[in-house]
């Protein structure tokens, strides 16, 4: 089985990497974009059975930091 | 004084911080590699040094912060060995919660390494007792992630409790409230992003970082 953890920084923390990506999108001329978010996506290929309390342990120690990250466990 | 330094794959001034220490203390550290689950009997001063540990996969620090050699340090941290984290080795302290908050890309996303001046906050530490309070000093960054971010409510913790060791004199990365050092709350461990080791001769065109050490010597004792 596999999940797909997608880790996004916390509304208010700073993300330069997003403001920067939206000067490059202005600079392409594309104009109407009000903000960008830059987050990571991680697939994890588990063994069948590992459960959600497994899942959600992986994310809290390593996967996301709390402090600014919030994540989101999409089972495949 | 016993001293180690803790080596990851990927740390590059880790030799910087030893003869910095071995200079002031006469005592070379030992240097401990990540995979070991104990530190040398007697370790009265652990350090965790710069670098670009693991490539800063994830994010800075954070494979690094659940390395089997961490639960010694933590361990020795709880008994109150002072634990100093310079650079990646404050990434390392923030992400294995010895110390709140964390450190972000750098707000202009460049990298900046260059000397910076920095105001002594609290001269009362294990660290900073050689420096006064409200003194400025110079020491040099080299850093993309060094932009300091915690809560509010943490920060104003952190600022209520004097563990804003060293602040940034003008905005250097971005970090919130300019904060370039803290300490926890048992003021024994420190991490900051400025490099010390790299300010104790004169050949390093300045030695505002000697002090650090000379102050960890007087608390530790040889």
């Amino acid at each position: 089985m596999k999940a797909r953890i997608f880790v996004t920084l916390k509304n208010g923390v700073l993300d330069p990497q997003g403001k920067a990506i939206h000067h490059a999108l202005e600079g392409l001329g594309f104009s109407g974009v009000n903000d960008v978010r830059a987050g990571k996506l991680i697939e994890l290929d588990l063994a069948d059975g590992t459960s959600d309390a497994d899942i959600e342990a992986m994310c809290t120690k390593l996967l996301a930091n709390t402090v600014i990250e919030n994540f989101r466990i999409e089972r495949l | 004084m016993k001293s180690a330094v803790i080596v990851f794959p990927g740390s590059n001034c880790d030799r910087d911080l030893a003869v910095a220490i071995e200079q002031v203390t006469g005592r070379a550290p030992a240097m401990v590699w990540h995979r070991e689950t104990e530190l040398p009997d007697g370790t009265s001063l652990i350090a965790l040094p710069g670098g670009f540990s693991y490539g800063d996969y994830l994010r800075t620090g954070a494979i690094s912060a659940r390395s089997p050699v961490m639960d010694a340090v933590a361990r020795a941290a709880d008994r109150g060995v002072p634990v100093l984290g310079v650079c990646n080795g404050f990434q390392v302290l923030t992400e294995a919660g010895l110390l709140p908050g964390a450190l972000m890309r750098n707000a202009g996303l460049n990298f900046i390494c260059r000397d910076v001046a920095l105001t002594v906050e609290n001269a009362q530490s294990a660290f900073t007792s050689r420096y006064d309070a409200g003194e400025t000093i110079t020491i040099p960054v080299a850093h993309h992630d060094g932009n300091y971010f915690a809560d509010d409510a943490t920060l104003d913790r952190l600022e209520g409790e004097g563990r804003v060791a060293f602040r940034y004199a003008e905005a250097c990365n971005g970090s919130a409230r300019n904060i370039a050092g803290i300490l926890n709350a048992q003021g024994n461990v420190l991490g900051m992003m400025p490099h010390p080791e790299r300010k104790v001769e004169p050949a390093h065109g300045g030695t505002d970082g000697r002090r650090l050490f000379e102050g960890l010597l007087e608390t530790v004792g040889a």
